[in-house]
Formats: C-alpha cells, sequence, structure tokens
C-alpha cells in the first residue's frame, strides 16, 4: 500500500512525461490569460485520463482510486488547476458508469473518457453550498420529460462542457426529494452567466448555469427519482480525495522549488539551506505532506475495497491533504522572500490554486461535520 | 507486415552518465534507465503503419540486462505485439560486433519484412550497429531517414546529407535506421501500460541463438578510460574595437564557422 507497484511506476511515468511536457510550460500563460486548454484535454482523454476508474467497457481506463490519485498528484505537480478540472470531469462521467444504464452508458461515456466531449457537475446554488440539500432548482415532470427552472453556482467547465450532470428537486423532500439529470450543452433554455473573476483556477472557467424552461427526456435521469442527493455524495468521497492529490501535486512542486532555492541562494556567507531555521521548515513542509499522502493513500484504498469507514477517511484525508499543500504553497513563498511574490517563480500561482480546495469539494469544514457526525453516530 | 523494432535501455540523457573507471563499462546504477528516445521514434514509424494497416505486427527486440526487460514494456505499453530479449551473462560488455551478429541471428529467428532501429543510441553513439546488422543478414540498408514512407513492398525516405538532402529507397525486406528528426513518439495509454504485461515476451539466450560460447566475447577490449577534464574558464574578449574580428578568428579557428 505505501509502494508503487510496476504497473503503478508505469503509469505515473507516462503521466509525469505528458505533464511536463503539455502542461508545465504553459501553465503560466494559460493562467494570466484565462485560456482552458480544451485540445490538450483531448490528448490527456486519448491517454485514458478522461475515464480513469470508469469500466473499460464504454472507453473508460479501468484503473482504481489507488491509481487515480498518484496520477492527479503528478498532473497538479505540473499544473493543479488543470489537473482540478480533470477531477472534476472523472467524475461527471464516473456518475454516469456508475448510475446510468447501458443505453446511457453507450450514449455519453466514451465521447466522455475521451475528453472529445467534456463534463460539468451541477450541485451548487447561489443559496445552496455546504447546505446542498436544501438546493432548489427544480425539475418537474411533463409527459416523457422533465422541465428544469433554476441556477447553479460555480460551475467548473460551464460553457465548454458538453454534459452537465445537474442535481434538481423533483419532490419537496429534502434530501430524498433530489434527481441527478444529464442536460446536454444544446438544450434550448440552457444558458451560462460570465466567466467568474478568481484568485485563481484561471485556466478552467467557472460560470453560473441558468435553467429557463430546460426540457430533457426522463431518459435523461441518472438512477432512481429521488436518489440525487446519494449519488451526489458518493461522487463527492473520490472527488475529495482527487482534490487532496491536486493539493499533494502543487504543495510537493513548492517544497521542490524551495530546496532548490535555498541551496542556491546564497546570504549571510553561505547556501540559505544552511540557516537551521530554514532547513526546519523545509522537514516540516515535508512531513506535512508525507503525513497526508499516508492518509490519502489510505482513502483511496478504503474506497477501493468498498470499505465502511471510506466516507470519514475520504473527508479526513481531504481536509489534511488540501490544508498540507496550501500551507507549504504558502511556505514556499515565505521562503523565497521577494521571489516568492514574483509570478515569474510559479509559486504564487500554486498558492492561489490550491486555496480553494479547501473550500470546494465540501469545505473543509464540512469535513469536520462528516467526521464528527459519524463520531456521534449521527 | 510483421516489422522488428530494435530497442536499447540507456541511461537518462537528463542525468549525468559516467562509466566506471575500474571496468571501463557503463554505470548502469548511476543514473537512471529509460528506453532509448530514437528507438521509440523507430517504434512510432512502426505503430503508424500498423493504425493504417491493421493485420501488420510489431516485434521488439532488445540485447541487454535483465533491467533492460523495462524498455520492451514500455514499448509494450506504446503498442508493440510482442518482445523479445536477449539476455545472457556472456553478452556483458559486448561490443559493437558482437552485439550487432547477435541482433542479427535474433531478427532472423524471429523473422521480419522490416527492421527498424535508431541511428545512433544515446550512450554509445556508435551509429554503426543498423547497418552491421544488415551486412549480416546480406539487405539493403536505408540509414538516418528522417522521414520513412512504408508499403507492403517498399521502403523510401529522405536523408540529409551535407549538400542537402537525398530521396532514398529500397524493396522490402529492408534495415532501416531513423534520425531524432523522424516522427515523434506517442505516449503509451493507460489501457496500453495495464495489458503490456500480458504480451508476450520471449527471453533468449546466446544457445536459443545457436550461437557458440566465444560469440561473447568481445573482439575489441577497452584498455583505459579516463575522466573528462574539468571545465575551465573560456577566453575572454575585451572590445578594443576589435573584438568581432577576434571572434570571428577564434570561431574559424575552431572550424566553428
Amino acid at each position: 500500500m505505501f509502494e508503487l507497484n510496476e504497473d503503478q511506476q508505469a503509469l505515473v511515468a507516462m503521466v509525469r512525461d505528458f505533464a511536463t511536457g503539455a502542461l508545465a510550460p504553459h501553465a503560466a500563460k494559460w493562467d494570466e490569460t484565462k485560456h482552458f486548454p480544451v485540445d490538450v484535454l483531448a490528448e490527456a482523454g486519448a491517454l485514458g485520463m478522461g475515464g480513469i476508474y470508469v469500466r473499460e467497457k464504454f472507453g473508460g481506463s479501468g484503473l482504481t482510486r489507488s491509481d487515480a490519485v498518484m496520477i492527479f498528484e503528478e498532473l497538479a505537480k505540473a499544473d493543479p488547476t488543470i489537473a482540478a478540472y480533470i477531477s472534476i470531469h472523472n467524475m461527471v462521467v464516473w456518475m454516469i458508469d456508475t448510475f446510468g444504464n447501458d443505453e446511457q452508458r453507450a450514449q455519453w461515456v466514451p465521447q466522455l473518457a475521451s475528453m472529445e466531449a467534456l463534463g460539468s457537475y451541477c450541485l451548487t446554488e447561489p443559496g445552496a453550498g455546504s447546505d446542498a440539500a436544501a438546493l432548489s432548482t427544480k425539475a418537474a415532470r411533463d409527459g416523457d420529460d422533465y422541465v428544469l427552472n433554476g441556477v447553479k453556482q460555480f460551475i467548473s467547465g460551464a460553457g465548454s462542457s458538453s454534459f452537465y450532470i445537474v442535481m434538481a428537486r423533483t419532490a419537496d423532500t429534502g434530501n430524498r426529494g433530489i434527481t441527478a439529470i444529464v442536460v446536454p450543452a444544446n438544450t434550448p433554455g440552457l444558458s451560462f452567466g460570465a466567466n467568474e473573476k478568481k484568485m485563481g483556477w484561471n485556466a478552467q472557467p467557472t460560470r453560473q448555469v441558468v435553467f429557463e424552461n430546460v426540457r430533457v427526456p426522463v431518459t435523461n435521469r441518472l438512477g432512481e427519482e429521488g436518489s440525487g442527493f446519494g449519488i451526489a455524495m458518493k461522487g463527492l468521497n473520490g472527488g475529495r480525495i482527487n482534490m487532496g492529490a491536486c493539493s499533494l501535486g502543487g504543495g510537493q512542486t513548492a517544497l521542490d522549488k524551495s530546496v532548490a532555492y535555498l541551496k542556491e541562494r546564497q546570504a549571510f556567507g553561505g547556501p540559505l539551506i544552511n540557516q537551521q531555521s530554514l532547513l526546519f521548515q523545509l522537514a516540516d513542509m515535508e512531513t506535512e505532506l508525507v503525513t497526508a499522502r499516508t492518509l490519502l493513500w489510505r482513502a483511496a484504498d478504503a474506497l477501493d475495497r468498498g470499505s465502511p469507514d471510506a466516507m470519514k477517511l475520504c473527508a479526513m484525508a481531504k481536509q489534511v491533504a488540501t490544508d498540507a499543500g496550501f500551507n507549504v504553497a504558502n511556505s514556499a513563498i515565505q521562503l523565497h522572500g521577494g521571489y516568492g511574490y514574483l509570478s515569474e517563480y510559479g509559486l504564487e500561482k500554486i498558492a492561489r490554486d490550491l486555496r480553494v480546495h479547501q473550500i470546494l469539494e465540501g469545505s473543509n469544514e464540512i469535513m469536520r461535520l462528516v467526521v464528527g457526525r459519524i463520531l456521534a453516530g449521527a | 507486415m510483421k516489422i522488428t523494432v530494435l530497442v536499447k535501455q540507456v541511461p537518462d540523457t537528463e542525468e549525468e552518465r559516467r562509466l566506471d573507471p575500474a571496468t571501463g563499462l557503463l554505470d548502469r546504477d548511476g543514473s537512471e534507465s529509460v528506453a532509448d528516445e530514437i528507438n521509440e521514434r523507430a517504434l512510432e514509424v512502426a505503430l503508424r503503419y500498423k493504425d493504417a494497416n491493421k493485420g501488420s505486427e510489431i516485434v521488439v527486440l532488445t540485447l541487454g540486462p535483465a533491467a533492460a526487460v523495462q524498455a520492451l514494456r514500455k514499448a509494450l505499453s506504446m503498442g508493440a505485439d510482442s518482445a523479445v530479449h536477449v539476455v545472457d551473462e556472456r553478452l556483458k560488455g559486448a561490443d559493437i560486433a558482437v552485439t550487432a551478429a547477435v541482433l542479427a541471428a535474433a531478427v532472423q529467428r524471429t523473422g521480419f519484412d522490416l527492421v527498424l532501429a535508431g541511428n545512433e543510441s544515446t550512450d554509445g553513439r556508435g551509429g554503426v550497429v543498423p547497418a552491421m546488422v544488415a551486412e549480416h543478414l546480406g539487405l539493403p540498408l536505408l540509414s538516418s531517414l528522417n522521414t520513412v514512407e512504408l508499403t507492403a513492398e517498399t521502403v523510401s525516405g529522405e536523408v540529409s546529407v551535407e549538400a542537402g538532402s537525398l530521396a532514398v529507397s529500397a524493396a522490402l525486406p529492408a534495415i532501416v535506421s531513423v534520425t531524432e528528426r523522424s516522427a515523434e513518439a506517442r505516449f503509451p495509454n493507460f489501457k496500453g501500460i495495464m495489458t503490456a504485461k500480458r504480451k508476450p515476451l520471449a527471453t533468449l539466450t546466446l544457445a536459443d541463438l545457436g550461437l557458440d560460447a566465444g560469440a561473447g566475447s568481445g573482439i575489441s577490449t577497452v584498455l583505459t578510460i579516463s575522466e573528462r577534464p574539468a571545465r575551465t574558464a573560456g577566453k575572454k574578449i575585451v572590445d578594443d574595437g576589435t573584438a568581432a574580428a577576434e571572434l570571428a578568428g577564434f570561431l574559424a579557428a575552431g572550424r566553428l564557422i
């Protein structure tokens, strides 16, 4: 569990080659120009990154969650923003593969797994974030159709994606009245807000998704009516560890840059790494990352085995890893002094990108709520 | 069509590569080993033909120590159908002549319509193995192609020469080596990586190839090796109005212009 097996070594080596060549050299420019590189995502899709833990039958790669967190960490070393979008996309494809029927899989999974078509996940609303069960977007049954009305907030990939999994209310029965519905991008009545101006994650669009009498056939529903909240929560277990992995990747790059910089930077008569307080700081950063990675791999393993404590471990790992990644990136800025504050050194971007990982896929406060409620048996 | 691609495991060019002063052999523990990039381009040429012509077969072949199997696995994960690994304790330190003789015997045993190789490895850089294999087999050699066009009967391509380029072609079977200007190698995809270990990988010894025990002992012997001299400071030209002429003179003296 704590060593990469031969397959994982080969998977990680390939992802590293891809990320080093196709992502890293462009990450700063994409951030600066808010460019969403759909062509590069299609390249990633051709390599199997669009359906990492989706079964092979409809074009997925059939890998494990344990493989996936290693893959996401490697992608994020080059660009946390692109890695994180690929995670969200994977959650969408996995939901269709897991909760859809064979017709739905055959229709949507192949084009999504290859990333020729992109997917977005629509849960959060302007007035319902952490309290997701309070969402108000409605899907009213009308013959063989659902008619959707409402607004979704902070939707990654919105406007560029071809398919949107929408959590909508089909009954006024709290979290048991929520249903997952697939809405294709070209459906009349579907529109998008402006691309949000953000602290980080600039290389992927974030927009509102607006539904005005959006009509889709009932056959676009995933699973049963009322099963949407369960689907959303199950998806988030995987989303959480992936996001944790993205934070570890960003943090690892920040640490690697810091070690190299302190070895090279001369002050007070020698390289800065000879200053023990700074060396201790590096040691703390390494320890924080390895601690988080260890828990994250355990959570991924629990999810692979369908262990009963998977949800708890995923929540813990998400909190620990996203906090670790941001702390390390922030410390790396301090260790680089004034240079850390310059965009050219690439550290402020990592910190800006990783900051949001502490907020999304369930904020780190909600992670404590998940763990606490399990402890309290509630 | 059956294409055999010669591959080699080499030290990563991004790291410091060194010879072991005691044995004169490559220090394989000194740096990470990778599949030589130039071989991956040769494999890419074969894979593109296979993509367009289903039913083609690609065999990858290497001569090297046990760990060289990693280079074969990488080639299998990229899409080769099967692999052959010639590994024999007596081949340790095999020189170019021995290597070529053994590779020629191995490709003959495997069977082929075309043998593809890189024009030189990034470690030894002898650049003659494909030609020697062609000589052993008595087949035409198209050496150092920048582009390769392949049909069921012929292979052709373009070679850079000092004064321009040559268009060359040969009837199959033939031996072809490609330069680093040829097809850029693809990444293996996840499915390729996971299925690579289920593909056939044969291990052959000198005895399996019908080569006698003496075949392993090299014709050449390394007498001495010496460390690359430490870098010294370059010549500094202070411009007093004649710097341009001095620079041009320096470059001309070094035959750089």
